[in-house]
């Protein structure tokens, strides 16, 4: 019997969901990039390939809706812990009706659904760092206190502390979690401040794992039943300097994804997925 | 004698008659006795004021003064919720732990999600009901279980599920497995207090074995570990907590909160004292010594801490006992919200819980905390009113009516969040070193605070005109070293006999000198410590009495003599309680070398307050005179090899014309006995510390050399406090710092106190037998030196400590500095063996003045 909070890292399914053509020209993003939308297509191709088949996931992929450019990043609809799963209520207006295919998807998949109602909240999944123990949420542009709340609500059992995010798009933009207790951060002031924060919030001990690269410290963790840790990370192309930090991670099984297209648009690893375990949590 | 009820965890009644004039304690025991406890220091009786807020029964105060009008109705529950229940020692302990989850669960305060209530449900039917039975348990067998503020039919059916699967299961493994995941929740063992921010902002202030954790509706927005908070005080509605400063910053900054009213400030204060001792320290803080009558609450937690009772659990050696896991008196009661309500309300307690001194009617309007208490905000509202009614009839009523006078320029303080105040944790380097190299220049710098030299307050000076003090003044020809015996723990012992001695000493050495005020309150300090042991008498005194020598009549007649002027104190306490301060850790050196800084920062008002008094005021001058006694116990660990061991502690009192007063402690570096090296570094390990107290008390610990390390200093707020504001993280973050006004407080008193890192841990509980203790006192034209020694044995290991204290008296004007760094080298040249544990330079030159 898995007992509460067991079993960080542990999942069975992952939701995806195609790269419409309009995201090449409509996608939201901080930056003024050129996206090569094919380029792109493949990337995540070979992304959802490593969670499917290398991983042996069950993968539930959704088709691509050209009226929601950005609908590519699915952990920003849907925050799943255990059995439950927060439908969000995205911060940027154009990607609110993202939430409906993930709701109809994580439905499917038997979680207790909790919708994010309350048209004064908004919360991009992207914002929310569940640590195995806890959240934090970042409160940025696109993630409020009110949508934090609404999370604390969804996840009784855990603490939900706030973060800051002055700088970049989401709190994940410059950190995640690469194991039990282990924080990955990036470099930059903002992201240090950041892990302080957490730090200071947390009745818990975080090890930290510093890179380079802000958007490099966004990687996936998974801890598999036949394969053990799991990291996905970037490529020593992308990042090189990051990407040997990652490289000391010896316990790790580390599979390197090249994510340089969808980043131009502010993807990140984790905005691709969203990761699902439905084999334990009692 | 009068018939208690008291509501038991199981719901059902425990009716005990007990003396009129009885202690806490004492149904506290006959409570624990009843149920066959031992580990009860993780319990406590509550009770309900009578403006229905849920009190901690005070277990060295005499029940009724403490529940005054309200009926005699008690509650056992939880007072502090061991982190890990695993290590509990027996199943009885964690069973009525169980039943203080289950209640806390069912009424909602302490949330849980449905898995969560599911999968613990199914480990109390486990528990209680045993294997699941097909035949006998069909699905309505557990509508009579009360698992969840609101109990679906869906959630039962999952409850019924996974209780199938704890098929085999015993009922402590089910109790084991209910805690293992219900310590972590998140809201385990937090104890909320409503309060509001600096801008009226409503936030909850959660006390727990880490520390202070603020939230904002459901969300946390700070968090104040124990080994970051420097200072806990309140003042009227007011609480503040000083932080140490950040990596960034050079200034310690305080945080306020503005409390519903003064009882419930107070009440927050006393929790945290309560927890911070409970979960950080190794032992007990000692009262707040009467030298720095701090007008405040002299409140401290008097039972044993963590460490002590896992310590003393360790040595439980009992079958288990027998004890029932029934449903069926929950079941008709607490387990179903009916009945619960009616429990509570006919006023004999908690049930639903309020551990932790935990306040329902607070929490009912806490959305993340729900009562199962019928009225809502309300009785909230309702309580808050009535709550300061009686708060101010708590007061005289001079008090009450100057407190309304100065509440307007109290009020109105601003507190700004400071920004970099949450980030320091990684970093104490900084903080380290500088008080690792402090000289003796530097001692002023990094603790600085105001000491009005408060007047002894009322029951001070009644207490000194009390024919009790007069009995103890007579009892000084009669060798100390007796008094210990019938007294539970060797550093109160030794602490009375060292404060009787002194006092002793001063009041001679003063006798003759322009200040002669000391006397009294030199009697008034004594008294105040004697409660203290007197409490702590519960069984260790039992064991003392009989493992150490024979009681000696003498002795008897002294400790007699001194019970009716504890009982005068205690029963003023509440006069003088309008506000307090509580030092967690200002060096992260064990309690006993904690002193308290007498640093009250409290404004002429207040003293002002406590003038009108029966007795003639006392010169101001006089009260520094009163160091606090230097508990200079050093414990013994309990298989402590048998080193033995020798402190001193010259204790230098300087006064000038103000007063300035030098204390100084010296203790030998020394003896492999216990001390961990950890504790030796003192900040060196901020972060360790947070994970967990720190065992000095331990056997595998090894006692490292060790300089003196700790220093705070103590100045007028005015130049290092900055008032600060509680807001969250992202309010500081985003630099919104409203930097108001900050308070000035004037004042003119200075306190510096110089404490090594050494002493931490000491008291671990191991009684000692003062051997010898002797004081001289010397005077010159405006100086007097006592020098107290005691030689103390412990378990083996002998132990000197020298005091010394000065008082200079003059109006000259003394250079601090040099006082402090001549008192030291004398100290060391006299005794090149042994270590300078504190030094205390107390300086008043003249009584602040009004800020008004």
């Amino acid at each position: 019997m898995a007992g509460l909070m067991a079993g960080f890292g542990n999942f069975t399914h992952a939701v995806v969901r195609a790269i419409p053509e309009s995201l090449a020209k409509d996608a939201l993003r901080m930056n003024k990039f050129d996206v090569d939308l094919s380029k792109a297509q493949r990337e995540h191709e070979l992304y959802v390939n490593v969670l499917k088949n290398k991983l042996g996931l069950e993968v539930v992929e959704l088709p691509a809706d050209e009226s929601l450019p950005d609908c590519v990043f699915v952990e920003d609809a849907a925050v799943v812990c255990g059995d439950t799963a927060l439908i969000t209520r995205p911060g940027a207006e154009s990607r609110r009706k993202e939430t409906e295919a993930m709701k109809k998807a994580l439905t499917d998949l038997n979680l207790n659904i909790v919708e994010m109602t309350d048209e004064s909240a908004s919360l991009d999944g992207g914002d929310v760092l569940f640590t195995g123990r806890e959240f934090f949420v970042g409160l940025s542009k696109r993630t409020n206190q009110r949508g934090a709340e609404i999370l604390a609500d969804a996840f009784k059992d855990y603490a939900v502390s706030t973060v800051p995010v002055v700088e970049g798009l989401h709190l994940k933009s410059f950190c995640s979690m690469g194991g039990p207790g282990l924080i990955v951060i990036g470099s930059s002031e903002h992201a240090q401040k950041a892990l302080k924060i957490m730090q200071q919030m947390s009745d818990h001990r975080y090890d930290k794992l510093t890179v380079p690269d802000d958007i490099a410290a966004n990687c996936i963790y998974m801890n598999l039943p036949s394969k053990g840790h799991v990291l996905l990370h970037c490529t020593p192309e992308e990042f090189p300097e990051s990407a040997k930090v990652f490289e000391k991670l010896k316990d790790h099984m580390l599979i390197p994804v090249s994510n340089m297209e969808k980043v131009k648009v502010d993807g990140a690893l984790t905005c691709c997925s969203v990761l699902i375990n439905k084999r334990t949590n009692v | 004698m009068v018939m208690c009820q008291v509501t038991m965890l199981d719901g059902s009644q425990f009716p005990c008659e007990v003396e009129k004039r009885a202690k806490g304690q004492y149904l506290f025991f006959k409570v624990c006795e009843t149920l066959n406890l031992l580990e009860k220091d993780y319990f406590g009786l509550s009770f309900k004021d009578n403006t229905d807020q849920t009190c901690w029964l005070d277990p060295l105060k005499e029940m009724k003064r403490q529940i005054r009008n309200a009926p005699w109705n008690f509650s056992f529950n939880v007072k502090f919720y061991p982190p890990d229940p695993s290590q509990l020692t027996e199943d009885i302990t964690r069973y009525l732990l169980c039943l203080q989850l289950r209640q806390d669960i069912a009424s909602g305060r302490l949330p849980c999600s449905f898995v969560t209530h599911a999968l613990l449900g199914s480990y109390t039917l486990q528990a209680e009901l045993g294997d699941h039975d097909p035949d006998e348990h069909r699905t309505d067998y557990i509508s009579d279980f009360h698992f969840a503020p609101s109990q679906t039919r869906e959630m039962e059916e999952k409850v019924v599920e996974l209780h199938k699967s704890h098929r085999g299961m015993t009922p402590a493994q089910a109790d084991t497995q209910f805690l293992e995941n219900a310590k972590k929740l998140s809201m385990f063992g937090v104890d909320l207090h409503h309060a509001k921010d600096s801008e009226g902002v409503d936030i909850m202030l959660g006390v727990c074995a880490n520390g202070l954790l603020i939230y904002k509706d459901r969300l946390r927005i700070n968090r104040f570990a124990w080994p970051k908070i420097l200072k806990i005080s309140y003042k009227r509605s007011n609480f503040y907590i000083k932080i140490r400063p950040g990596e960034t910053e050079q200034f310690e900054s305080t945080v306020g909160f503005k409390l519903p009213n003064h009882r419930a400030a107070k009440r927050l204060w006393k929790v945290c004292v309560e927890n911070h001792t409970f979960f950080r320290l190794m032992t007990p803080e000692q009262p707040t010594k009467a030298k720095f009558l701090t007008l405040g609450s002299k409140f401290r937690y008097s039972g044993r801490t963590q460490a002590q009772t896992r310590q003393a659990s360790s040595l439980i050696d009992r079958p288990a006992p027998y004890f029932q896991r029934t449903s069926s008196k929950r079941i008709s009661r607490s387990l179903d919200g009916a009945p619960v309500i009616s429990v509570i309300s006919d006023g004999s307690g908690p049930e639903g819980g309020k551990e932790n001194g935990r306040d329902p009617a607070l929490e009912l309007s806490s959305d993340s905390k729900e009562d199962e208490e019928p009225s809502d905000g309300a009785a909230a509202a309702a309580t808050t009113a009535a709550a300061s009614n009686s708060a101010e009839e708590d007061a005289d009523e001079s008090e009450a009516t100057l407190r309304k006078s100065k509440l307007r320029v109290q009020g109105e303080n601003i507190y700004v969040r400071h920004s970099n105040l949450m980030l320091e944790d990684l970093d104490k380097t900084q903080d380290d070193v500088l008080k690792h190299q402090a000289s003796i220049s530097e001692l002023k710098r990094s603790f600085m605070e105001a000491t009005p030299e408060p007047r002894p307050s009322q029951w001070d000076k009644r207490l000194t005109a009390s024919p009790a003090t007069s009995l103890r003044l007579q009892a000084q020809g009669k060798s100390p070293p007796r008094m210990e015996t019938f007294l539970p723990e060797s550093k109160d012992v030794v602490k009375s006999a060292d404060d009787k001695q002194k006092s002793e000493a001063v009041a001679a050495a003063t006798a003759a000198q322009p200040v002669v005020e000391i006397e009294e309150t030199v009697i008034v300090e004594e008294v105040r410590k004697t409660p203290k042991p007197a409490a702590a008498a519960s069984e260790v005194l039992e064991v003392q009495a009989v493992a150490s020598q024979e009681p000696q009549e003498a002795a008897k007649v002294a400790v007699e003599e001194k019970k009716p002027a504890i009982e005068a104190s205690i029963s003023s306490d509440s006069e003088s309680e309008e506000e307090a301060e509580y030092h967690p850790q200002t060096t992260s050196v064990s309690v006993e070398q904690i002193k308290e800084e007498p640093e009250e920062e409290q404004e002429e008002a207040e003293l002002n307050k406590q003038e009108p008094s029966p007795e003639p005021e006392p010169i101001a001058v006089a009260e520094p005179e009163i160091a606090p006694a230097p508990v200079p116990v050093q414990p013994v660990v309990e298989d402590g090899t048998p080193n033995a061991k020798e402190e001193a502690q010259p204790v230098v009192d300087v006064v000038d014309d103000g007063i300035v007063e030098e204390e100084m402690m010296l203790t030998p570096d020394e003896a492999p006995n216990g001390y961990s090296a950890e504790d030796m570094q003192g900040l060196g390990s901020l972060e360790e510390e947070e994970q967990e107290p720190r065992m000095n008390g331990d056997a595998s610990h090894v006692e490292t050399e060790h300089l003196p390390q700790v220093i705070c200093c103590s100045e007028p707020p005015v130049v290092k406090t900055e008032m600060v504001t509680i807001s969250d993280t992202f309010a500081a973050q985003k630099t919104e710092i409203a930097t108001k006004e900050v308070p000035i407080v004037h004042t003119e008193t200075k306190t510096i106190t110089y404490e090594a890192a050494q002493l931490d841990g000491s008291g671990d509980g191991e009684p000692g037998v003062l051997m010898t203790a002797q004081t001289i006192t010397s005077e010159s034209l405006c100086t007097t030196t006592t020098t107290h020694i005691t030689k103390t044995l412990k378990g083996g290991l002998s132990e000197t400590r020298i005091e010394k204290r000065i008082v200079i008296t003059g109006d000259s004007d003394i250079d601090h500095d040099q006082a402090l760094a001549q008192a030291i080298k004398e100290a060391k040249e006299q005794h090149p063996d042994m270590s300078v544990t504190r030094v205390v330079v107390h300086k008043e030159t003249e009584l602040a003045e009004d800020e008004d």
